[in-house]
């Protein structure tokens, strides 16, 4: 492989230890390394399941059987092998960059991928402030929901395949964060979404399962299409599609707040919004929840979803360049937080609560990278990725507990209802104590959650001397808040706390999760917790280490949009405020959940009133279905099947084609007489013919 | 010396050989016929080597010896045709008819 290095980063300090510097190779390391745990576990996949040719049937079966065996094992270890492999490179490229002599970007050419005239795409990998924190979270949180996932799937027979999707999915992740082009990351980008179908639909048999992995496809197709529109335009203004170029020399060729750069960055947020989960493309993630649980966890709310905001973040100089756009990703994004936040009060399967919570807190980042704060929106996805990873595996552990004891008593009661649960907290005590903290976190306590929430909060409030508008949204943030607080108290306190609903004949087979499920949990706790710490305002005793590590990245776009936090008194009014929000949302959330008696689901009454409006998550499914879906299927059906398909290329084309064919074929074949005279006459005729031509012409 | 009447005569024996293959149906006839073109041509071509050296002469062997291998050939064909056919009316022999 051709290893070149561009860019003065491959100089080092002086005096670092050897094995402390950057090397190349651990870049597409990074990358290759859960490429392989795909390789290995997809072929293992397909060994167990298909038949093995060429051998007597009886043989075949014991080899099948063995590999059987041994596949769990292998699988096991090469799948989150490659994942703490992958991580453990990623720490040492983290601390590598940090002894490089300049703070610029690290890039990495492995091969020219598209050298088409003017048109020159690499193949090249960047590292730089932005995407080391990025690849951190990804293989840190991705390596604990790979352990996870060895107790949580541990019965199921797809054990390989699902191993196979999860590293094929953190090799893509990581291709989106480390691409140094706009089309690198494009590759990262529909890969993600191509493991995120395979997820959803899992468990395929059933066919809800892969109509919700086809509807996410479907849906993310939709936003796909804006950032392919937005890299036409960027390629057609400057002519490359590399970060660095492009970033560099966009707001040098069109001026600020122009018709062109708010056009790039609204179809560079259409595509975010697919991705993303927002507002109008959200509908998607809550059907997500039709995979695996740490599926969910890893795709549909640490990683995947926040591909959108890192897109944001990393072209932050252009939305900074068009205030109307900015505008626009700010206010989606609290307005995202705020509808999806009304819609998890009133559900109860527990991963849909946690689902609309994550496009509530996605929400949030994008009111953050909208509002230039670029760093609080890192900040929150960072914290975000902590708390709701913990939080969805916790609900996992729920899951997988409550599942095993109605699989024990042979009951097809719904594992996932939250009105089927209760008082959970004396059957597993440390999943309860791990998902308070993460709710706490979430609900706006002083844990991780707390400070990138009120940050972005905070810059919201600051921008609103620019443009009032903000002064709304920071509102709307608030209610937010404390409509977080709200469920998130609500679904601690059916599910743990009151009395238990599980019904007297599954209650005693409830049991807490293994080791290898309730391990990742505690360290996602003690992240949870300590997440804060690396953003630390300075009123709490810290000096805003990430925001000055992303300096590099953000700097620029920050000259155009001056973000601003306020000071003093206003400072301690709004986090006053937050406090109250999040206490407030939190008390009445569990007292008004642990009052009221709730009915199992099997006997759950019809929803009343405004209630059914939340529970049925405001009609917007049915909406699409009616505006979009159906108008669509059958324009398809009577215009473009028995119109165009039917009508003009089967008739016009097809058959039109075929018919001139016989009609000239029927003339020609007059001449065939078969009358060998007639053929002579032609013979005869041809050569006076020739011979009138030879004499005349000579 | 006898050019003019020679070629004259040439190209009468071609024609009369043209418009019998076009009229007759009788596949011997025709046969016949395209010998007499062949030999209308041999004619031409003794006619002309008085003015033109031995080549024609040379020629004319050729057109003979191609002639003997293309009646032996063509008979052949014949034969077998009437075998099949009981006939050599070429009214009947239509099998390439479109």
């Amino acid at each position: 492989m051709l290893l070149t290095l561009a860019g003065p980063a491959a100089q080092a300090l002086e005096a670092v230890p050897r094995w402390l510097v950057l090397h190349p190779h651990w870049v597409w390391l990074t990358v290759a390394l859960p490429l392989a745990g795909f390789l290995i576990n997809g072929k293992l996949a397909i060994a167990a399941s298909g038949p093995v040719p060429l051998l007597p049937p009886k043989l075949a079966q014991r080899i099948t059987e063995m590999v059987r065996r041994y596949q769990h094992g292998i699988v096991t270890v090469v799948g989150t092998g490659v994942l703490l492999a992958a991580f453990v490179v990623s720490l040492m490229l983290f601390l590598g960059f940090q002894f490089l002599d300049t703070q610029s970007a690290y890039v990495l050419r492995l091969w020219s991928w598209i050298p088409v005239g003017r048109f020159q795409v690499d193949m090249a990998l960047q590292v730089d402030q932005l995407s080391l924190v990025m690849l951190l979270v990804v293989t840190g949180v991705g390596s604990l929901i790979h352990l996870f996932s060895v107790g949580y799937m541990r019965e199921d027979p797809g054990y390989a395949r699902y191993f196979a999707y999860l590293n094929l999915f953190i090799a893509f992740m990581l291709v989106l964060v480390l691409g140094s082009s706009f089309l690198v990351m494009f590759i990262g980008w529909e890969g993600v979404g191509l493991c995120s179908y395979l997820l959803i639909g899992f468990w395929f048999e059933d066919k809800a399962n892969s109509d919700a992995g086809k509807k996410a496809f479907l849906v993310n197709r939709i936003g796909d299409v804006g950032f392919m529109i937005a890299m036409f335009m960027i390629w057609t203004t400057v002519g490359s599609l590399d970060f660095s170029t492009v970033l560099r020399e966009l707001p040098a060729a069109v001026p600020v707040g122009g018709a062109l750069i708010t056009a790039i960055t609204m179809f560079l947020f259409l595509g975010a919004t697919g991705k993303s989960a927002q507002i109008p493309l959200y509908v998607w993630l809550p059907d997500a929840m039709a995979g695996p649980t740490p599926v969910s966890a890893l795709i549909h709310a640490a990683t995947m979803v926040t591909a959108g905001v890192y897109l944001v973040a990393r072209t932050g100089v252009l939305f900074a360049m068009a205030p109307i756009s900015s505008t626009i990703v700010a206010g989606v994004g609290v307005v995202t937080a705020l509808f999806a936040a009304s819609m998890a009060l009133r559900q109860y399967d527990i991963k849909k609560v946690l689902a609309y919570s994550t496009i509530s807190q996605l929400g949030y980042m994008f009111l953050g990278v909208g509002t230039g704060a670029f760093a609080a929106g890192i900040f929150h996805l960072i914290t975000h990725a902590f708390f709701k990873a913990l939080l969805f595996l916790g609900a996992g552990s729920v899951i997988h507990a409550m599942h095993h004891a109605y699989h024990e008593v042979h009951s097809s009661e719904d594992a996932q209802d939250m009105r089927n649960m209760g008082g959970l907290r004396k059957a597993m005590p440390w999943t309860t104590v791990l998902m308070w903290i993460a709710a706490l976190a979430i609900a706006g306590m002083p844990l991780s959650g707390f400070f990138s929430k009120d940050e972005i909060l905070a810059y919201a409030f600051g921008r609103g001397h620019d443009n009032p508008v903000f002064y709304l949204y920071y509102v709307l943030g608030i209610v937010t808040a404390l409509m977080t607080a709200f469920y998130m108290a609500r679904l601690m306190a059916m599910t743990f706390h009151g009395k238990s609903r599980t019904g007297a004949d599954a209650e005693p087979y409830l049991h807490e999760a293994p080791w290898i499920m309730t391990g990742p949990l505690v360290v996602l706790g003690i992240l949870t917790v300590f997440g804060g710490m690396i953003n630390l305002p300075t009123w709490a005793g810290g000096h805003h280490w990430l925001q000055s590590w992303l300096l590099p990245i953000t700097a620029t776009a920050e000259m155009y949009l001056r973000p601003e936090l306020p000071h003093g008194t206003t400072e301690y009014v709004l986090i006053g405020l937050a406090l109250t929000a999040a206490l407030v949302g939190l008390v009445a959330g569990y007292r008004l959940t642990v009052g009221q008696t709730i009915v199992p689901a099997r006997d759950a009454p019809e929803e009343r009133g405004f209630w059914k409006v939340l529970y049925h998550k405001y009609y917007v499914d049915e909406l699409y279905d009616a505006v979009i879906v159906r108008p669509l299927i059958l324009f398809s059906q009577r215009f473009l099947w028995k119109g165009v398909d039917t009508r003009v290329v089967d008739g016009v084309f097809v058959n039109g084609s075929a018919g001139i064919s016989r009609f000239l074929g029927q003339i020609g074949s007059r001449f065939q007489t078969g009358q060998l005279g007639f053929y002579v006459l032609l013979f005869v005729l041809g050569a006076l013919w020739i011979l009138r031509a030879m004499v005349g012409g000579g | 010396m006898l050019l003019g009447p020679s070629l004259a005569l040439s190209a009468v024996l071609f024609g009369i050989g043209v418009i019998g293959v076009l009229v007759r149906r009788n596949a011997i006839v025709i046969f016949m016929c395209v010998e007499l073109m062949l030999n209308a041509v041999n004619l031409s071509f003794v006619a002309l080597s008085q003015y033109h050296g031995v080549g024609g002469r040379v020629m004319v062997f050729f057109v003979m010896t191609v002639a003997a291998a293309e009646a032996a050939v063509g008979l052949a064909i014949m034969i077998a045709v009437f075998r099949h056919l009981e006939s050599v009316d070429l009214k009947n022999i239509n099998l390439l008819h479109g």
